[in-house]
């Protein structure tokens, strides 16, 4: 990706300085090997500070959201995941397609730097991405890593290399395949629990979270601009959980409000400063959605209506549902 | 100093137990926490710093203050305080055990307005630090003057290789070591110094090790507050309170009346300066927009703290807001772009 990274730094510089564009979103050079940090970037000069590399994992399109409102153009890199999320934002009108300039860039998956420190590397300083292996130095010594074995949970669930919205490519060719396998297969093992064990898994799951909004914060389908939780009015707590629980009815009310917009991006699972597992909820929505009314992958294209939006005379109607049962 | 061999250490962590509630680091729920011990509790000692910091022992996340319902006209108030039992930490890095005493500053320093639960809570808890054997590269207590070497607290250990290394520090400290002596050996400080100079040793490559906060004094407060690095590095926070709420030395609380249906419960819950209902009055909000809220958090910990409080910053340098946040900003990129501005 390294040439990738050149060929985008050349297109912003391009761009910028015929005045096409007045800002670039892309990752910013960090002080460590693993922190590129979304910026945008207002001069030429900036760029040089400009990466992409393996670690470049946050999805941009969120922060295009009201950019309507200034008088500027963006130009914007957006991996294959995040071209899903930039679809489902444009058929909210949330993005104004006239405003930004997206080049879609390859991917060949994501690091996850915490499943780096869960093998137990610690003192991390350096890490070379040399095609399919990892070379690690760390304060106590070199190690190495295969890099499928520490992607991102959205890298191994990943919808494809394709993008789904652009202006223009770059290293596209370049993508590699990292998907594992069936995406749902972690839905498949909670539905063959009995109620009361999902209950308390979820139980168990949820009651880590410590409210930080950074799941709800950071989601391209999350785009109220004024969220139910923030409401002092609304009888619930968007800061602490009060009761015990809260933080399964904040989890509970946002999965449901995201279910149809959400592309599974994966942001949310990604962000969890506590490692819940958020994806399963959202995938049991699209799993439910597919099976009810057929496949249906948000942010595949922009003029399609999302299931739950949508409404003719052959939908059926899910809504009886006697405890313990579940619907499968 | 006093040391055990590490095999004794489930014998030892059983007799603190039952003299006060022995917490210490242990995963549950493939989460790493301070979490009450048990025998047969998967202990992680080798976890350097838990993600959500051990501050809630003292500054619970929420807390109910004060109960009341209403009868007729009548206002009935409970008293809902609950005696803290007597407790110890196991296993608190040098970092956090710094950061109870800046929350100190905070919560019993102004003798007039001493928070009794806090107070409740810190004299009924003991902290026991262990050194860090193997910093991480997010690390930076250095900075601070904390050593990792030579953790704080009320007693500090020294885990080296079989040997758990044992020193009371206060007279807290000294009350549990009297109690459990019988478990310990005599030992010389000496026995640990090798140990300390190779901590030292690795705390000298850190990445962040020569950070420097010159400049960040009271007197420069109009220069930092008005730089024009805020915009640019505020840019693409999520105003998440991830940062804050994992952070050892934030404190910042709101009290909020809370309607469980029966009755009005008076919560004092931990607060973010990222958030948008941060000091909200009822005129509004006196920081409208995130670039304040962001200046805000780095403002308080690096200039009106210090300015404050003699000089102390607002920050261990655990590195754990470098560690969590979504967009990998953090403390140390703020305090170089600031100072960078400074030096032009
Ligand atoms: S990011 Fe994780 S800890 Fe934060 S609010 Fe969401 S689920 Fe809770
Ligand atoms: S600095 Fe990072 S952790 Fe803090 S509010 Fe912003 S995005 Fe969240
Ligand atoms: S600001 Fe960051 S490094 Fe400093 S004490 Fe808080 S979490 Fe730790
Ligand atoms: S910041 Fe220092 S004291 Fe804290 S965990 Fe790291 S080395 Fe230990």
């Amino acid at each position: 990706m390294q040439r990738v990274e050149g060929e985008i730094k050349q297109k912003a510089h391009e761009l910028l300085k015929s005045g096409v564009v007045s800002s670039v979103l892309a990752w910013k050079k960090g002080d460590l090997v693993y922190d590129a940090a979304p910026a945008f970037f207002k001069s030429p000069n900036a760029l040089e500070d400009m990466v992409y590399n393996g670690f470049c994992c946050s999805n941009l399109s969120k922060y295009l959201i009201e950019k309507d409102s200034e008088n500027e153009k963006v130009l914007v890199f957006l991996k294959p995941c995040d071209t899903y999320s930039l679809n489902q934002l444009l058929s909210n009108h949330r993005v104004i397609k006239d405003k930004i300039y997206a080049v879609g860039i390859g991917c060949d998956g994501k690091i996850d730097i915490e499943k780096l420190r869960a093998k137990g590397v610690k003192g991390i300083l350096e890490i070379e991405e040399d095609g399919e292996s990892l070379k690690i130095q760390t304060l106590y010594g070199d190690e190495t890593c295969v890099r499928r074995d520490i992607l991102l949970e959205k890298c191994l669930n990943c919808k494809g290399k394709d993008h789904m919205v652009y202006d223009e490519l770059i290293g596209s060719e370049l993508s590699e395949e990292t998907a594992l396998g069936d995406k749902f297969s972690q839905v498949d093992e909670l539905e063959k629990m009995s109620s009361d064990d999902r209950f308390e898994f979820w139980r168990c799951e949820l009651s880590k979270c410590i409210r930080c909004n950074a799941c709800r914060n950071v989601c391209p389908s999350c785009t109220c601009r004024k969220c139910v939780f923030d409401n002092p009015h609304s009888g619930v707590n968007a800061k602490v959980n009060v009761t015990d629980f809260e933080e399964n009815m904040f989890h509970i009310i946002r999965a449901f409000h995201v279910a149809g917009r959400c592309s599974d991006c994966g942001e949310c699972t990604r962000v969890c400063p506590q490692g819940i597992p958020l994806q399963l909820l959202n995938r049991k929505f699209i799993k439910d959605i597919n099976n009810f009314y057929g496949d249906f992958q948000a942010g595949e294209t922009v003029e399609s209506r999302s299931p739950l939006f949508d409404y003719n005379f052959e939908d059926i109607e899910p809504n009886v549902i006697s405890k313990g049962r579940g619907i499968n | 100093m006093l040391k055990l061999p590490v095999s004794k250490m489930d014998e030892l962590f059983s007799l603190i137990n039952s003299e006060r509630t022995l917490y210490m680091p242990l995963e549950k729920n493939s989460e790493i926490c301070f979490d009450k011990w048990s025998s047969d509790a998967s202990i992680r000692l080798d976890k350097l710093n838990t993600v959500k910091s051990p501050k809630d022992f003292f500054f619970p996340a929420s807390e109910n203050i004060a109960a009341f319902k209403t009868k007729g006209k009548e206002i009935i108030m409970d008293d809902i305080r609950s005696e803290i039992e007597p407790f110890a930490l196991f296993g608190v890095r040098a970092c956090d055990a710094e950061s109870f005493n800046l929350l100190d500053l905070i919560f019993l320093n102004d003798k007039d307005f001493v928070d009794t639960f806090y107070e409740s809570r810190r004299q009924n808890g003991i902290i026991i630090t262990t050194a860090c054997n193997e910093p991480e590269e997010t690390c930076f207590c250095n900075v601070f003057n904390i050593d990792a070497a030579n953790p704080g607290g009320d007693i500090s250990t020294w885990i080296i290789d079989d040997t758990l290394y044992w020193n009371s520090l206060t007279k807290k400290g000294s009350g549990l070591t009297e109690k459990i002596k019988k478990m310990f050996e005599q030992a010389d400080e000496s026995e640990i110094a090798d140990h300390q100079a190779k901590i030292s040793g690795v705390i000298n490559k850190l990445p962040f090790k020569d950070l420097s906060l010159d400049g960040f004094t009271g007197e420069a407060l109009i220069e930092k507050f008005s730089s024009n690095q805020w915009e640019e590095i505020c840019h693409t926070c999520l105003s998440c309170g991830t940062c804050t709420f994992i952070c050892p030395t934030c404190h910042c609380y709101d009290i909020q009346d809370f309607d469980t249906g029966k009755e009005i419960h008076r919560i004092k819950c931990w607060d973010s300066c990222m958030y948008y209902d941060f000091t909200l009055m009822a005129h509004g909000n006196p920081r409208t927009s995130l670039l304040e809220r962001f200046r805000q958090r780095y403002m308080h910990k690096l200039v009106y703290f210090p300015e404050n409080n003699d000089g102390a910053y607002a920050c261990v340098g655990c590195g754990r807001c470098v560690q969590k946040c979504p967009i990998s900003m953090n403390i140390v990129k703020v305090a170089k772009a600031l100072k960078y501005e400074g030096m032009k």
